[in-house]
């Protein structure tokens, strides 16, 4: 599936500072059964977002007026846990377009990848500075460059460069898409799979 | 420089390298679920394409199935449609389908072994990140993202960068009750749920040759939840012998072919890893787990540490164990358990349930537990039955349910309800994750029943004394 380029995000942020949130938080499992790709961010974070009887849990951020924005910051080791998709897709439904953490867990950030939101790492003393500067003013813009690789609070002399893979970086600046790629070189894969029967 | 067994593996399958980028790595065999498939689906008919090789992907029913009346319809309206969707995506392009109430229908990482999909040197993907347990065959094995299964829907590769690798090793006698799953806990307990994340991990010594495949299947099963993408164990004759005359095991001549091949599936002498860790296996003793992720496990006798103790954010700790209503420092042996869930692919094959039933025989299930018994697939159930383990069940007061994932996910009907303590054989305790409120103490099919009887956190050897 396609997705839109990313170039350069300026947005204000939204401030999660656990640590090990994993994708049975992100989207609990009971919320999967969909078979289209419609509807996810509404129960982003369902468990920590709502009481049992759906009512909002006020003491939440995602319910607290003060934060928004596209950027969400996660605490250490964020996505960890399930392959489900659906986590990430949880995440840019509900609007975010990127994820800062210190760490990611491996197969979550290759889902955010690949459907277009922007996973950045950062060290953990830049983290808890985008922590300490969204907590003392929730308008605070954060900018993250892809072209760059940095990601920097705006008018402060905070800044941090991200790795990201050239390969992936060039996709995500294009709006390409890996399955494409892969339909073109197919006649290179047949030729693979004749000479390897398995 | 010689290589790894993962490095044998995988640049075996390598059809192309990307420049600063991933591979594009060739996969055998593609296991598809309920679950993480009909998106993939919808992009095959968004791009009016077919499945490029169906003979080499395999699709089952499992994370969303009920466990009781299977032979009726699906009453969950949601489910049922999930279901129908695979049944027919599966149908329209060619792909063979083992859905509710097929014989050998099952949970997909138990399914795969049992009927020799899964072999050693192969690559296998699936869209469920336990896919890991395959490794133990000695197979390159990882979990994958929809847009990923679309991918290898469409393509028959995947594009990955090549993760770095470590080797954990442990020698030594394990001691007494303690199993495969008090391994793979112990060893996510020393590395925390992060200590493995970017690497491909190798097990060896002796502990792990030592162990039966379902073992090996347990603790590759567990690699994800260090973070790692996958584990992987060098197969040998037990490994040959489990996968000789299965269903689509090669067969005669081509037998002798793979065995030739396989053979060579090991680590050479003088590779090298980017990181190494060995432990003592005599050190490990029966396992539990008491907060919200995996690699908060102790040893089942000895106490819940205290926020000083613990390295990482504080706030995290607390709230864990605020979830769990436990108190830093106290001990876990004695507390109350309600539920017992014995099954997952985790722990749902056959030598589990003869491990549970083993230390069940000739005593009552505790009145005030709730046990739910649920094998990894129709083959293991019928084992169950087959050598007598489910009149002792019986007997000993437990029922059998009929396969699935069942309570490991709860996305079933098989939920534990708000606050209730559940004592678990599955792979994961965070919150929520077998239904809303549920707290979850994971721990080995035996420590499961030595809680089953007696309704609290028991060390199973003081109970079979
Ligand atoms: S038993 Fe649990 S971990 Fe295993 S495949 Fe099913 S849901 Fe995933």
């Amino acid at each position: 599936m396609g997705y839109d380029k990313f170039n350069v995000l300026k947005s204000t942020a939204v401030p999660l500072p656990i640590e090990n949130v994993d994708t049975d938080q992100i989207i609990p499992a009971r919320f999967l059964k969909a078979t289209e790709r419609i509807g996810f961010g509404d129960n982003l974070f369902r468990d920590w977002r709502y009481h049992e009887d759906n009512s909002k849990k006020d003491e939440f951020v995602l319910n607290n007026k003060k934060y928004s924005g596209k950027i969400l910051v996660g605490g250490k080791n964020f996505g960890s846990g399930s392959s489900r998709e659906h986590a990430a897709w949880a995440i840019y439904d509900y609007g975010f377009r990127c994820v800062i953490s210190s760490f990611f867990a491996d197969i979550f950030k290759n889902n955010c990848l690949n459907i277009g939101v922007l996973p950045v790492q950062v060290s953990s003393g830049f983290l808890e500075k985008i922590f300490e500067v969204v907590f003392e003013n929730p308008n605070s813009i954060l900018i993250v460059d892809l072209k760059q690789q940095i990601v920097r609070v705006d008018g402060s002399s905070l800044i941090e460069s991200f790795e990201i893979n050239s390969y992936k970086k060039n996709n995500l600046l294009n709006g390409y898409d890996d399955i494409d790629y892969l339909l073109n070189i197919k006649d290179k894969i047949q030729e693979f799979s004749n000479k390897n029967p398995l | 420089m010689g290589k790894t067994l993962f490095d044998k593996v995988w640049d075996a399958h390598v059809v192309k390298k990307i420049n600063d980028g991933p591979d594009i790595l060739f996969i055998d065999r593609h296991l598809v679920h309920e679950v993480t498939s009909p998106v993939a689906f919808l992009g095959l008919k968004n791009r009016n394409i077919k499945v490029l090789y169906p003979e080499k992907t395999f699709a089952t029913a499992d994370h969303n199935t009920p466990t009781r009346n299977q032979h009726l319809p699906v009453k969950d309206i949601l489910s049922s449609k999930q279901l129908k969707a695979l049944e027919k995506n599966a149908k329209y392009h060619g792909i063979s389908y083992w859905g509710l109430g097929h014989e050998n229908n099952g949970i997909v990482h138990v399914i795969g072994p049992e009927h020799g999909i899964t072999l050693p040197g192969v690559t296998i993907v699936c869209g469920d990140s336990h896919t890991s347990t395959h490794g133990a065959f000695g197979a390159i094995a990882f979990g994958i993202g929809t847009s990923e299964v679309e991918m290898v829907l469409s393509t028959q590769c995947i594009m990955q960068p090549k993760p770095k690798k470590m080797r954990i090793t442990i020698n030594g006698k394990l001691n007494r009750a303690v199993t495969p799953k008090d391994v793979a806990l112990f060893i996510i307990s020393k590395l925390s749920t992060s200590g493995a994340t970017g690497y491909f991990v190798e097990y060896s010594g002796e502990v792990f040759s030592e162990m039966s495949m379902e073992g090996r299947m347990t603790v590759c099963n567990l690699s994800i939840e260090m973070g790692a993408r996958g584990g992987m164990i060098a197969p040998d004759e037990k490994t040959f012998d489990y996968v000789k005359g299965r269903e689509f095991a090669p067969k005669k001549d081509d037998w002798n072919k793979a065995l030739k091949l396989w053979s060579k599936l090991s680590t050479d002498e003088d590779a090298v890893f980017d990181k190494e860790i060995s432990f003592d296996g005599s050190k490990i003793e029966p396992m539990i787990t008491y907060g919200t992720n995996p690699g908060m496990g102790i040893s089942i006798n000895s106490g819940i540490p205290t926020c000083d103790q613990h390295d990482g954010s504080k706030k995290t700790f607390l709230k864990s164990l605020d979830y769990m209503n436990y108190t830093q420092g106290e001990r876990i042996i004695g507390k109350n358990i309600d539920f017992v869930f014995l099954g997952s692919c985790t722990n749902g094959r056959i030598e589990d349930f003869r491990a549970f039933t083993n230390i069940v025989k000739g005593k009552k299930k505790n009145p005030n537990v709730t046990a739910w018994l649920v094998p990894g697939s129709h083959k293991v159930e019928k084992a169950i039955k087959e050598e007598g383990l489910l009149a002792i069940l019986n007997d000993s007061g437990f029922e059998l349910r009929e396969p699935g994932c069942s309570a490991c996910l709860a996305m079933n009907e098989d939920k534990i309800p708000q606050g209730k303590y559940a004592v678990s054989t599955s792979n994961r305790n965070f919150e929520g994750r077998q239904g809303p409120g549920s707290r979850t103490l994971l721990a080995s099919p035996i420590v499961a029943a030595a809680a089953a009887i007696t309704g609290k956190i028991t060390d199973p050897r003081k109970l079979t004394v």
